[in-house]
């Protein structure tokens, strides 16, 4: 049984890094060739360095991931804070709309955004381009809703008595709050950062309706090299980001495990 | 904090990149460069909408047309394609950017001007105008030729693997062909499907006859089996690899992709083709029209007009360029076709408002049919039962959630509820999950 | 007063939120010129076969999701904990890679001159169709969206505990009985909210449909696209099919809800 589940994990796994490895492969193809594989070489990536679009497109996406996150934590704290201090009623009607743009489909949300930009500015004349603006806007907009979502159950975890015991002891109201909520709920807030820039390094569909000629997003660019003569650029910039995926990733999972040990050294030292 | 550390180092790799030097060396001469010293030091920005694959962009060793016109100038270029003349119009429409530069073909620039989305053109800021040969302008779609410069011309043909295709090759029906079922490619926007059918059953390209416009669509329908993909320029990856084994387009891009595969051919099909000209304009709201005339000029420029055509192979209108070409290009039957071909060939012209609704409707029902046609879904008009389907369903689980949330609320009090759907869309990064645990 | 620190918020939410909506809705019920019609929603009629394909597709890769997914997060969650740590790395790897080049990995792959059928054609296998089959757009959902299955299921399963199991085995439970009458039932939450996170993008996806399907096999994501920036534009029209995408979707996360309302909420990783 313990081998069926093994021969099964490993198929998952083939099944999910075929295809990834498949192209790190042709990425070193002398020829264009997707399937037949001629030569072995770098030449690719050297296009790749030099290719102007696919640079500032990275820097693009780079920019506003960070300008959206910092944007969207500091008001989706702010809100996680006001809603919580609401009433029962107020708060369920303002948490449903805040769910519309998780559950919509992200379609649904980018043709949405790309209608409002476009009524500002026609009907509103408010000189709005689309480009890095409204690209940050949408991306604000999207995040916000999972901060919120961080934010609030640490919130609810907060000891409501701890934060007036802080202003028994002579803190004024904004004092007690930075001194004593912030702290506590400061993990809600870094992951709510978090999962924003990563939704914003990755997104798609809402970028592809609200970008402009001036600041295209890297998904974009890479969608509108897939509609052109394809080159194995795009293979290359595959295996470079996985390579820093990957890189990531493991740092990420020596650190916990790091963590982890500590803490077992720390439990059992105790003893 | 892990999460930061990739952003940091994506960072510094993208800043590494950045440093990496350009050559600066300028490779296309023109006569005059004064002129483009215009607006040199402003920092204006150019905006232009163009085809993909139709202009030299560097690759292969070609000319970075773009990067010379912004060494010259200093006017940065901001270069983004589009895939068809539809897409570009809706773009415009969509009133969300402003392009400076747009290269649309014939009939969508007649469109165009009909509606007031492109501006006149200040001729006198265009000096090269001189090197286009005047057979190209004031053509019907710009009969003042106040509107458009010509860029590029050419004609549409059937490029087929001789390989796959042993027979002879000279008419659309080879497109219908069952031998070649699953082999076959065809144009994904509306017009240039519609002109191979309509070529195929003997009517005008032009027309707008309703009944001559639905059974050109029957006969798209009937050959949607056959059909490997609608493809615009994924064909050449396509047609290059031996994927598919026959396909219509652009005798330009037929030449590269021939170049590239020489197991592939091109012909002009007997029942007479599409010739087309491309040519550029400027929309009605761009926001830097000088610097928009100083970019046509230089496309227009022998030696710039010439790296063109060499890097993306159409026919072009510009004499002076066309002098430049070598012996071979200028007397390639597929970039200059002979006269008799010309003389079979239409060129688009621009169809009223109604029979493009048409047309748009009947493209995207083509495309939605699945390949074995169901039929029966597709009778339009009146309000369909899926409506009222889906109007009865809400009704349903608005009375079954109704129910459960009483339930819940005499159980254990609303506030569950919230906590309930809150972390039900809580995210599934894993990452957060070990976070939490260490800090 | 604390309130009042959630105002930036709520009219940004107003803005950018409530308006746009509205917007569609608008859009939905009135022709180019502005007048109201109902045509649009006539219209959306006339594309019944688009949407439910869409809708039966992206059901059948949530099962397959589902059904492929189960397993593997339990296994993954009854390993060593280390271990379990790399694997879930190895998971979410593929997350992380940018969708469109995942996507674009199977399309080399399914070609008919794809690596596939180059290696089936070396044992003598004639050359398959893959790529361009609604077979396609389905592999290429479940590629794309079985991490986001993988992720729910096992934050729920590692929350089971082993004896648990043993018990249910001790009692006399066989294999099948242990899976059907313990593990579900306990899982349950998870499995609702892997369902939801598969079914709504797979539902609305354009990209998948476009690279692996050809053109060919049109979902509402691709129709909805073409309406606004593709060959046939009609904002009207895309506003009433996006309108229907949504009030379907809503539709579906009624029903996961009442399912989901008896169990504790377990299903989240926090």
């Amino acid at each position: 049984m313990k081998r069926l589940g093994k021969i099964y994990t490993w198929l998952i796994m083939g099944f999910l890094y075929i295809p990834i490895f498949v192209l790190i492969v042709y990425s070193f193809n002398e020829s264009k060739s997707r399937s037949v594989f001629t030569g072995f070489t770098f030449k690719w990536y050297k296009e790749l360095f030099s290719n102007r679009l696919i640079l500032s497109s990275l820097g693009n996406t780079l920019l506003i991931a960070l300008i959206s996150s910092v944007l969207s934590t500091i008001l989706g704290t702010a809100a996680a804070i006001g809603i919580q201090a609401m009433n029962k009623k107020a708060r369920s009607v303002i948490m449903n709309i805040t769910y519309l743009p998780i559950i919509d489909p992200e379609i649904v949300t980018g043709v949405s955004l790309m209608l409002l930009f476009v009524y500002l500015r026609t009907h509103l004349h408010i000189p709005l381009e689309m480009g890095l603006i409204t690209l940050s806007l949408a991306h604000i907009t999207f995040n916000v809703p999972y901060v919120i979502l961080n934010v609030i159950p640490k919130l609810r975890q907060l000891d409501q008595s701890v934060y007036e015991a802080a202003l028994d002891l002579g803190c004024n109201p904004t004092q007690a709050f930075a001194k004593v909520v912030i702290p506590e709920i400061m993990p809600g807030i870094i992951s709510g950062f978090l999962m924003a820039f990563t939704y914003s390094l990755d997104d798609f569909i809402i970028s592809y309706f609200v970008s402009g000629p001036t600041s295209q997003t890297l998904p974009v660019t890479i969608y509108s090299m897939t509609r052109k003569k394809v080159s194995p650029e795009i293979n290359a910039l595959s295996t470079i980001i996985f390579i820093v995926v990957l890189a990531v990733l493991v740092m990420i999972n020596l650190y916990d495990a790091r963590q982890t040990k500590k803490k077992q050294a720390r439990i059992s030292q105790s003893f | 904090m892990n999460r930061k550390l990739r952003a940091v180092m994506t960072a510094a790799i993208a800043a590494g990149i950045a440093a990496a030097p350009l050559p600066s060396v300028s490779a296309l001469e023109v006569p005059d460069p004064g002129y483009y010293d215009a607006l040199k030091g402003q920092n204006i920005s150019l905006n232009v909408y163009n085809w993909g694959e139709y202009i030299s962009d560097g690759s292969e060793g070609s000319v970075d047309v773009n990067a010379e016109f912004e060494k010259l100038t200093g006017i940065k270029v901001n270069y983004t394609t589009f895939a068809t003349n539809e897409e570009l119009y809706a773009k415009l429409q969509s009133g969300a950017v402003n392009y400076d530069i747009i290269i649309p073909s014939d009939y969508m620039i007649a469109r165009m001007i009909r509606e007031g989305l492109v501006q006149k053109l200040d001729l006198s800021q265009i000096p090269a105008l001189s090197n286009i040969d005047p057979d190209y302008m004031n053509a019907a779609f710009d009969p003042t030729g106040e509107y458009s410069v010509p860029y590029t011309w050419g004609t549409v043909g059937i490029i087929y693997n001789t390989t796959k295709i042993t027979e002879p090759v000279d008419s659309w029906e080879i497109l219908w062909d069952e031998k070649y079922k699953g082999d076959i490619l065809m144009f994904s926007n509306p017009r240039d499907a519609l002109m191979i059918a309509e070529k195929k059953l003997g009517y005008s390209m032009n027309t707008s006859d309703e009944n001559e416009i639905r059974a050109a669509f029957e006969e798209l329908k009937a050959q949607k089996p056959l059909v490997q993909s609608y493809v615009m320029d994924e064909i050449f990856d396509k047609m290059g690899s031996g994927e598919a084994a026959v396909a219509p387009y652009y005798a330009g891009d037929a030449i590269t992709m021939i170049d590239d595969n020489p197991d592939l051919a091109f012909v002009s099909p007997k029942e007479g083709t599409n010739t087309f000209i491309d040519s550029i304009c400027i929309p009605a709201d761009a926001a830097n029209v000088q610097a928009a005339h100083m970019y046509i000029n230089f496309l227009c420029e022998p030696e710039v007009a010439a790296a063109n055509i060499e890097a993306i192979g159409y026919s072009t209108p510009n004499t002076a360029a066309f002098a430049l070409l070598d012996e071979e290009t200028q007397n390639s039957p597929i970039s200059y076709p002979s006269q008799e071909i010309m003389d079979k060939a239409e060129t688009f012209l621009v169809l009223p408002d109604e029979t493009n609704a048409l047309i748009d409707q009947l493209w995207t029902s083509l495309l939605s049919t699945s390949a074995s046609a169901d039929e029966k879904k597709e009778q339009g008009g009146g309000f369909s039962p899926v409506w009222i389907v889906l109007i009865v369903a809400l009704g349903v689980l608005l009375v079954l959630v109704g129910k459960k949330k009483k339930q819940k609320t005499d159980a254990a009090g609303v506030p569950e509820e919230e906590e309930e759907e809150e972390e039900e869309y809580e995210d599934d990064e894993e990452d957060n999950n070990q976070d939490d645990d260490v800090k | 007063m604390r309130k009042a620190v959630a105002a930036p918020y709520l009219v940004w939410m107003a803005i950018f939120i409530v308006v746009p909506l509205g917007l569609i809705v608008l859009f939905a019920f009135t022709d180019s010129s502005g007048a109201f019609t109902l045509d649009n929603i006539a219209q959306v009629g006339q594309y019944a076969g688009v949407i439910w394909r869409s809708i039966l597709l992206s059901a059948i890769s949530t099962v397959i999701c589902l059904v492929l997914a189960y397993p593997l997060a339990f296994i993954i969650s009854r390993k060593q904990e280390n271990q379990q740590r790399t694997f879930l790395m190895l998971v979410m790897l593929p997350m992380w890679m940018n969708f469109l080049l995942r996507t674009y990995a199977w399309m080399t792959l399914l070609e008919k001159t794809g690596l596939i059928n180059r290696l089936l054609g070396l044992i003598g296998l004639g050359p398959f169709q893959m790529i361009n089959t609604q077979g396609a757009v389905v592999l290429g959902m479940v590629y794309n969206y079985i991490p986001y299955m993988i992720l729910p299921l096992y934050s729920v399963m590692v929350k089971i505990e082993p004896h648990i199991i043993e018990a249910a085995q001790d009692l006399g439970a066989d294999n099948i009985s242990v899976l059907w009458k313990v593990l579900i039932p306990l899982s349950k939450s998870g499995i609702v909210t892997g369902i939801t996170m598969v079914f709504v993008p797979a539902a609305s996806t354009f990209i998948i449909s476009k690279m692996l399907g050809g053109g060919t096999n049109l979902m509402v994501g691709d129709l909805i696209e073409m309406q606004f920036l593709g060959n046939a534009y009609n904002p009207n029209l895309g506003s009433a099919i996006s309108l229907l995408l949504m009030i379907l979707i809503l539709i579906c996360m009624f029903v996961m809800k009442s399912i989901d309302t008896e169990e504790e909420m377990e299903g989240m990783l926090l």
